[in-house]
């Protein structure tokens, strides 16, 4: 059995790893969240002719893996003369897959909206859209709120998938560092644990966020 | 319009709506005049939600036509949440907004709907949750209250509106024993100062003291109508003395 040895001189790279794997999972995040409760919105309160098309998606990006999803953005559209980055395929791939299933979260929370909710918000007069803007998405993202922070958690580390496509997050950093010095089990265990403070860190705002917007009566379904 | 109805604050004629094979409503007519309280009455399964959800089209008729002082409220031209914003629905399970304290329940409608700038809506919901006996209420939670003053938050919720008629669905059908008179009260003040309402109701107490009409329904068609004293004491058809016995053996006469 060896020491470990781990150079602390490659702590400053492995920050800034650590910081493009916040970049590229707060950008998907953001991006699956705005398009997941489109479709969301779409599967739930849009005829077939939207519902149907929002519910193909769904599936396709739930049914088939994230990496050949990537490798079809970034290998696959060139061919079609559409060439992004590294890091806008990395950022697109992701934010397409975490889309569909945030969108299943926010359908199911939106589904948890009691039925009177909606009729009351009508009888008072609100359009459609506003009583949705109003009074079923305010509640739908407090109910949503626990199942999106593990899509969060999750898609943090999936994000170390765009090592694939030579991009130095978190994970890249650490793959490149340890061929050099080939000190892998130190590397990537210092790796792992960048991870695990992420998640903490994460999971520890999200809980406080949970209980900040909390409100009586109203939880996650089964929870009220 | 028909001769005579100029004056009706509320006509209904001849609705009908259709569920699957059941025809829920078989063409119902009646009228309302302002400062009126009608109660309708009737067996389970009747069509009487049906019916008020029709009249500002919660649930949308196959026939029939309704107006709201001579609008058209039935007219596929019309702006239906213009229509809806004129006419309070109180629910049987009061769908208070779950998110919402007591203040923003009541003043939601004012400011999403009528544009009402936020101060003034604030002053509006506080004198409204006050008419009800709700001060000092305002940044209760639904959850944290009870049935009574749920319901009286969603009283207050469709006055803070201003609302030409107020449709109540059997507002204490939910409630314990002990909060129905609470939720009553408010309702016979309402009355009182003028407010005009349809109320669907068990409370035989509260239709014979209120209501200047009792509507009898049946199977989707209205069955008998007159005023309290004469469908109590006279009733002219059977099958209305028949309910009427059955219901206050059910329901007793819950004092109004
Ligand atoms: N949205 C709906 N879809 C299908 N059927 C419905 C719907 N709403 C009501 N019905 C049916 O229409 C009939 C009348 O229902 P409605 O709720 O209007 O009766 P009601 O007189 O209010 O009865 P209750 O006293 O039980 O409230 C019932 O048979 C009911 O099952
Ligand atoms: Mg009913």
């Amino acid at each position: 059995m060896s020491g470990f040895y781990f150079e602390w001189s490659f702590l400053p790279k492995l920050a800034q790893g650590l910081l493009l794997t916040v970049e590229i999972t707060g950008a998907c995040i953001a991006f699956g969240f705005v398009l997941g409760v489109l479709l969301a919105l779409g599967r739930v309160y849009g005829g077939r002719l939207i519902s149907i098309p929002c519910g193909i998606y769904i599936h396709f990006f739930r049914g088939t893996p994230l990496l050949t999803q990537l490798f079809i953005v970034y290998f696959g559209l060139p061919n079609w003369g559409i060439q992004l980055s590294a890091f806008l395929s990395g950022v697109l791939a992701l934010g397409l897959n975490t889309a569909a299933y945030q969108a299943e979260y926010f359908r199911g929370a939106i589904q948890a909206v009691k039925r009177g909710q909606m009729m009351a918000a009508r009888s008072l007069g609100m359009s459609r859209i506003q009583a949705i803007r109003s009074v079923i998405l305010p509640q739908a993202f407090r109910i949503v709120i626990p199942s999106w922070s593990n899509e969060l958690i999750l898609m943090l580390k999936y994000s170390s998938i765009v090592y694939s496509i030579a991009l130095l997050d978190l994970m890249g950093m650490g793959k490149r560092i340890a061929a050099r010095n080939f000190n892998y089990f130190e590397v990537f265990v210092v790796v792992a644990l960048f991870y695990l403070v992420l998640v903490l860190a994460l999971s520890q705002s999200l809980r406080w966020l949970e209980r900040r917007v909390r409100v009586p009566g109203l939880g996650a379904p089964g929870l009220r | 319009m028909r001769e005579g109805t100029m004056d009706a604050l509320l006509l209904v004629e001849d609705i009908h709506k259709r569920y699957g094979k059941e025809e829920v409503l078989k063409g119902v007519s009646f009228q309302l005049q302002k400062g009126e309280t009608k109660v309708i009455i009737g067996p389970s399964g009747t069509g009487k939600s049906t019916l008020l959800r029709c009249i500002n089209r919660l649930t949308e008729p196959d026939r029939g036509r309704v107006w709201l002082e001579g609008v058209e409220v039935t007219s596929r031209k019309v702006d239906i949440n213009r229509i809806r914003a004129q006419i309070g629905f109180v629910f049987q399970d009061f769908n208070l907004f779950t998110h919402l304290a007591a203040l923003d329940n009541v003043r939601l409608g004012p400011m999403r709907v009528l544009g009402m700038r936020r101060d003034q809506a604030t002053k509006l919901a506080r004198e409204e949750l006050a008419r009800v006996g709700l001060a000092g209420k305002e940044d209760a939670f639904p959850a944290q209250l009870s049935g009574g003053q749920q319901q009286r938050v969603s009283i207050a919720r469709a006055l803070a509106m201003n609302p030409k008629l107020i449709l109540f669905d059997e507002p204490t059908s939910a409630l314990d024993p002990e909060l129905i008179g609470e939720v009553l009260e408010v309702m016979i003040q309402l009355a009182k100062d003028g407010m005009t309402m349809i109320v669907v109701t068990h409370e035989m107490g509260f239709a014979r003291s209120v209501a200047d009409e009792i509507i009898f329904m049946e199977k989707g068609v209205i069955v008998e109508q007159g005023p309290p004293a004469q469908l109590f004491s006279a009733p002219r058809h059977p099958r209305t003395a028949e309910f009427l016995s059955k219901i206050t053996e059910l329901y007793g006469e819950t004092e109004g």
